[in-house]
């Protein structure tokens, strides 16, 4: 893919202002030449050529004049109107329509030519300073000339007009495969024009669906995909599959899930702008877990889109109020908002587009699709399929948590995997089943996957109760998970046994404790004891000591007495003179 | 045909005088095979009992494509009634000729 910015000087581009065209294309049609819009009936020629015109003259102010060969003009106006293009103001500004259906009285007698109206576009191309024209439905009066080389003529005739006027113009055409004129002019056209647009029209399963694709784009990279193309309130949007590469940010940011076991298993919630998926079996309780997140959601003063697919909001409202879920006063609040919507009127496109409306409108933090393997109804499974992936692409790329749940209709666990291939994009996958065993069937909560982050690999009971969902330890025995009933005794049982042990604790302790007070006393006798010898071996020593003294002493007094300078006394006056010396 | 109803010309017995216009571009290959085609079928007649008008593209463009004319050559019978478009060179002289109600030449 090459980038926009990259494209050959000089090629300029003519946005056509149409939701997705301008991404595929780089920017537009290519200004100055010819493009040509070919496709079956009723797959949005008219209105993408017209869509163009409007979207120019009201957004940049650009002339442009619309030659309707296969309706009557007025006709392409009134149904205009429609898409809330206000064409009388604009036909009075900067819009010319010139109605070109020959009226079905006219006799043909030989060969035409389009020279005599070409001139007089020319004069009203300047007039006006026409940048745009669109040539609607030029293969109705080609068809008239009945002649393969006369046709050829016209339409290098009005090529040549085309580009001398250097004027950004559409030429729309039927073209079937199946018609082998059509297939004809259509080869030459092709050759000829720099830009080639089929649209398809065609019906699965009963749901009508459309597309574009880009054959051709002389000088300037396109997407060369078939897009969905959805003529919606609006006109024309092209639904386009995002980048190819995946470039949202990154969030290191938890968001709660609304049951606070979950987050410890999941280590603290979802990422932020992550997507959850939630597969299981009808009635496992996947509303229960959308609804505990949008409640958490609204709680935290984030806004939420709750999308439930086929089962109308209020009655989802009062559902979850019998589990302790109280969302109406979220909705009431202006944090919650539900829609509800019926999945086999459009097709899965015709959703994605009302939805990306929707996020558009309401701009919320976290998102429920509920379920969104109802997409899968919508008639063509790989347009559910790729409606589907990319509403979370959409959502990612606005750092929208948002939240799945798929039923799966298989109820064997061990094929858990999504109608709608979403489990293999989704960032967590949480799986809910039933597990039936002693005459009961309880709620098993798995998480499958979750990227990026540690997770919990237990299998957990979910129990609702009249204060909300929560999740319970799993008891094994015997290699069999304990849940319901049996987990219930089990845990009695664990119960018990608890206080049995700190009974027999307790017991110890007190033990312990007399043990160690008996200790205590024992050593301080043993201390006082202590003391005792130590007062005894003081006196001892004392004594010793003076008996040296009184030796000593007497030694000195008897050397005192020999040398005549002391007189014979006590051994208290001997001891006095020592003390002067 | 917004000015079909403008400047008809009575013929001599009160009826409607047959009315043409022709739209050409220029001296394009079709627009001078229909001016042939045309003068040939309306020999022989006086210019009393017809009224021509050659209507250039090139020369009053916006006219033209105000009178709601696409294609070059176009023959427009505005009278007698009904009012009838022809297309193309006028190659098929008989089928025109019926349609402008020559059917009976010089008889007009």
């Amino acid at each position: 893919m090459m980038p926009a910015q990259a494209a050959p000087i000089g090629l300029r581009k003519a946005p056509t202002g149409i939701a997705g065209f301008d991404e595929i294309t780089n920017g537009g049609l290519p200004f100055g030449r010819t493009s040509l819009l070919i496709g079956s009936p009723g797959a949005g020629k008219t209105i993408f050529a017209l869509e163009t015109l409007v979207n120019a003259a009201r957004d940049h102010g650009e002339s442009g004049i619309f030659i309707a060969f296969e309706e009557n003009s007025t006709q392409v106006i009134e149904n205009a109107a429609t898409f809330g293009w206000d064409l009388p103001a604009l036909e009075r500004d900067r819009l010319f329509f010139l109605n070109a259906k020959l009226p079905a009285t006219v006799v043909n007698t030989g060969a035409f030519d389009l020279e005599g109206i070409l001139a007089a576009l020319t004069v009203k191309v300047a007039e006006m300073k026409c940048t745009r024209i669109v040539f609607d439905g030029i293969d109705v009066l080609l068809s008239l000339l009945n002649d393969p080389e006369a046709e050829r003529r016209e339409i290098f005739r009005l090529h040549g007009w085309m580009m001398d006027a250097g004027i950004t113009g559409i030429i729309t055409a039927k073209a079937e495969e199946s018609d082998r004129q059509s297939v004809e002019r259509y080869a030459f056209m092709q050759f000829m024009v720099d830009c080639i647009v089929v649209l398809q029209h065609r019906v699965a399963d009963r749901v009508s669906l459309r597309g574009l694709r880009v054959v051709k784009y002389r000088g300037s990279s396109f997407e060369e995909n078939e897009f969905p193309l959805i003529i919606s309130r609006h006109g024309i949007d092209v639904s386009t599959f995002g980048a190819a590469e995946m470039d949202h940010d990154v969030s290191d940011e938890r968001v709660p899930t609304g049951v606070a076991p979950l987050d410890t298993m999941l280590d603290g919630g979802y990422y932020r702008g992550s997507s959850v998926l939630v597969t299981g079996a009808p009635g496992t309780a996947k509303t229960t877990l959308a609804g505990s997140f949008v409640a958490a959601s609204c709680e935290r003063g984030e806004r939420a889109l709750y999308i439930s697919f086929d089962e109308a909001a209020d009655q989802i409202v009062r559902n979850l109020a019998s589990v302790g879920l109280h969302l109406q006063a979220h909705r009431d609040a202006g944090l919650l908002h539900m829609r509800s919507m019926r999945t086999e009127v459009m097709s899965a496109e015709a959703h994605f587009i009302r939805l990306k409306a929707l996020i558009a409108e309401i701009d919320p933090r976290c998102m429920v699709l509920d379920p969104i393997s109802a997409l899968a109804k919508t008639g063509g499974h790989i347009a559910a399929v790729h409606a589907s992936l990319r509403i979370l692409d959409y959502a990612k790329s606005r750092g929208i948590t948002v939240f799945c749940t798929s039923l799966i209709s298989n109820p064997d666990t061990l094929t858990e995997s999504t109608e709608t291939q979403i489990s293999t994009i989704a960032d967590t996958w949480i799986h809910v089943s039933y597990v039936p065993s002693g005459g009961e069937r309880n709620r098993a909560l798995t998480i499958v996957k979750s990227r990026g982050m540690k997770h919990s690999n237990q299998v957990r009971e979910m129990v609702l109760t009249e204060h909300g969902v929560t999740l319970t330890d799993v008891y094994t025995a015997g290699g069999e998970v304990l849940m319901g009933t049996a987990r219930f005794e089990k845990e009695a049982e664990v119960h018990a046994e608890g206080i049995r042990l700190d009974a027999v604790r307790e017991q110890k302790r007190r033990e312990l404790e007399l043990a160690e007070a008996e200790t205590a006393a024992r050593i301080a006798v043993l201390q006082r004891e202590l003391e005792a010898r130590r007062a005894e071996l003081a006196v001892v020593e004392l004594e010793a000591t003076e008996g040296r003294d009184r030796a000593g002493s007497t030694r000195d007094a008897v050397q005192l007495l020999r040398l005549g300078l002391l007189n014979p006394g006590g051994p208290d006056a001997g001891h006095a003179a020592l003390t002067e010396e | 045909m917004s000015d079909s109803n403008a400047l008809l010309r009575r013929g001599p017995g009160g009826h409607e005088l047959l009315t043409l216009r022709l739209y050409v571009a220029g001296d394009g290959p079709n627009s001078c095979e229909a001016r042939a085609n045309l003068a040939a079928m309306l020999k022989g007649r006086s210019a009393e009992q017809y009224d021509l008008e050659e209507i250039d593209f090139l020369r009053e463009p916006l006219r033209a494509m105000r009178d709601g004319v696409i294609v070059t050559p176009t023959l427009v019978k505005l009278a007698p009634r009904p009012v009838q478009r022809i297309i193309g060179t006028l190659r098929e002289r008989l089928r025109v000729q019926a349609l402008l109600g020559l059917d009976e030449p010089g008889n007009g």
